[in-house]
């Protein structure tokens, strides 16, 4: 597939415009479908796209293995670092009010909180897809 | 329509021998799938299983092909038990189905626990239009954490399978060698 001029070229006008709509689907997600899952997962499908086509040498050296194991581990971070955060401002664990900036509108916290649980189940996701798609794609058949 | 269509594709999953075809059919299947839950207004399902059903695992399907060979070889028993076991796990369900509320009746528990709390009040109370992401990480913060837990440990247990596995090999060749 790596010969194809037209696979190689649509795979690179395609995957920024993948990669924005996973953000979209991000930060979007309080008001349309979609959250930090579905997000990480369309971005894992783009750069597991540009590996399929330009190999997986030439997209490790962008997003190397250690890079998308330590992603898979800082999304939980951020995930528990919120509820950490909350605790330490005197709410409850994952109270996003305490997040509020301004305090007589506690309720506009959760939007803050809610982007940032997001975001670590978005890291991830991606982190995890990103693993498990380099240690499939980078073993050396070994079927008959 | 579209379930006959995802019979149909179940159907010709079960038959074909062809390992590339089977993981091309999954991915159809996947998309119907996806398809149904629209059609029944789960629209943040059907996202995530055309997201993760028909993208990401038929690529994954794929890496496991390459490392498997494309043909599925015969199965060495009849499938009479099998079958036996299918259909009594089946009558089992459909019995079990018996004692549940009438589908999609709107006095339903399902309905009435904490539903309407959600609907009526999640509004004013975090202040976002789409309920199911205001369930999800909100009012089911603790969950979602517990979930994306759960994700990082399947990365850490294939991570083990592979990895470890492979390096525990050549040490062991190197220890023999």
């Amino acid at each position: 597939m790596r010969e194809e001029i037209i696979v190689r070229v649509g795979a690179k006008v395609l995957a920024p415009f993948i990669i924005m709509f996973a953000l979209y689907v991000h930060f979007h997600g309080d008001y349309s479908p979609g959250g930090g899952f579905q997000a990480g997962v369309i971005l894992a499908a783009a750069f597991a796209l540009l590996a399929l086509v330009y190999g997986l040498e030439e997209v490790q050296r962008v997003l190397p293995p250690w890079f998308v194991r330590g992603c898979a581990a800082l999304g939980v971070v951020i995930f528990a670092g919120v509820g950490v955060v909350t605790m330490l401002l005197g709410h409850n664990y994952l109270a996003y009010n305490a997040l509020a900036p301004d305090p007589t509108h506690p309720e506009h916290g959760q939007h803050y909180g809610i982007l940032l649980v997001e975001l670590g189940v978005l890291v991830t996701v991606f982190g995890v897809m990103a693993t498990v798609f380099y240690l499939f794609a980078g073993r050396k058949g070994q079927a008959p | 329509m579209l379930l006959t269509l995802l019979a149909a594709t179940g159907f010709a999953l079960l038959r074909i021998r062809n390992l590339f075809a089977v993981v091309m059919l999954a991915g159809v299947y996947s998309l119907l799938s996806a398809g149904l839950f629209t059609v029944m207004d789960a629209v943040d399902v059907a996202f995530t299983e055309a997201a993760v059903g028909a993208g990401i695992s038929t690529v994954l399907f794929l890496g496991a092909l390459a490392l498997c060979g494309h043909h599925e070889s015969k199965p060495g028993h009849t499938p009479l038990l099998p079958l036996f076991v299918v259909c009594l796990t089946g009558a089992a369900l459909v019995y079990g189905t018996m004692d549940m509320p009438g589908f999609g009746e709107a006095s339903n528990p399902v309905h009435h626990h904490v539903a309407d709390h959600y609907l009526e009040e999640s509004y004013g109370e975090i202040g976002i239009p789409n309920v199911v992401t205001s369930v999800l990480a909100s009012y089911r913060g603790y969950d979602t954490m517990g979930e994306t837990t759960v994700v990082f440990a399947a990365a850490v247990g294939v991570l083990i399978l592979l990895v470890g596995g492979a390096r525990a090999r050549r040490a062991r060749g190197g220890g023999e060698g």
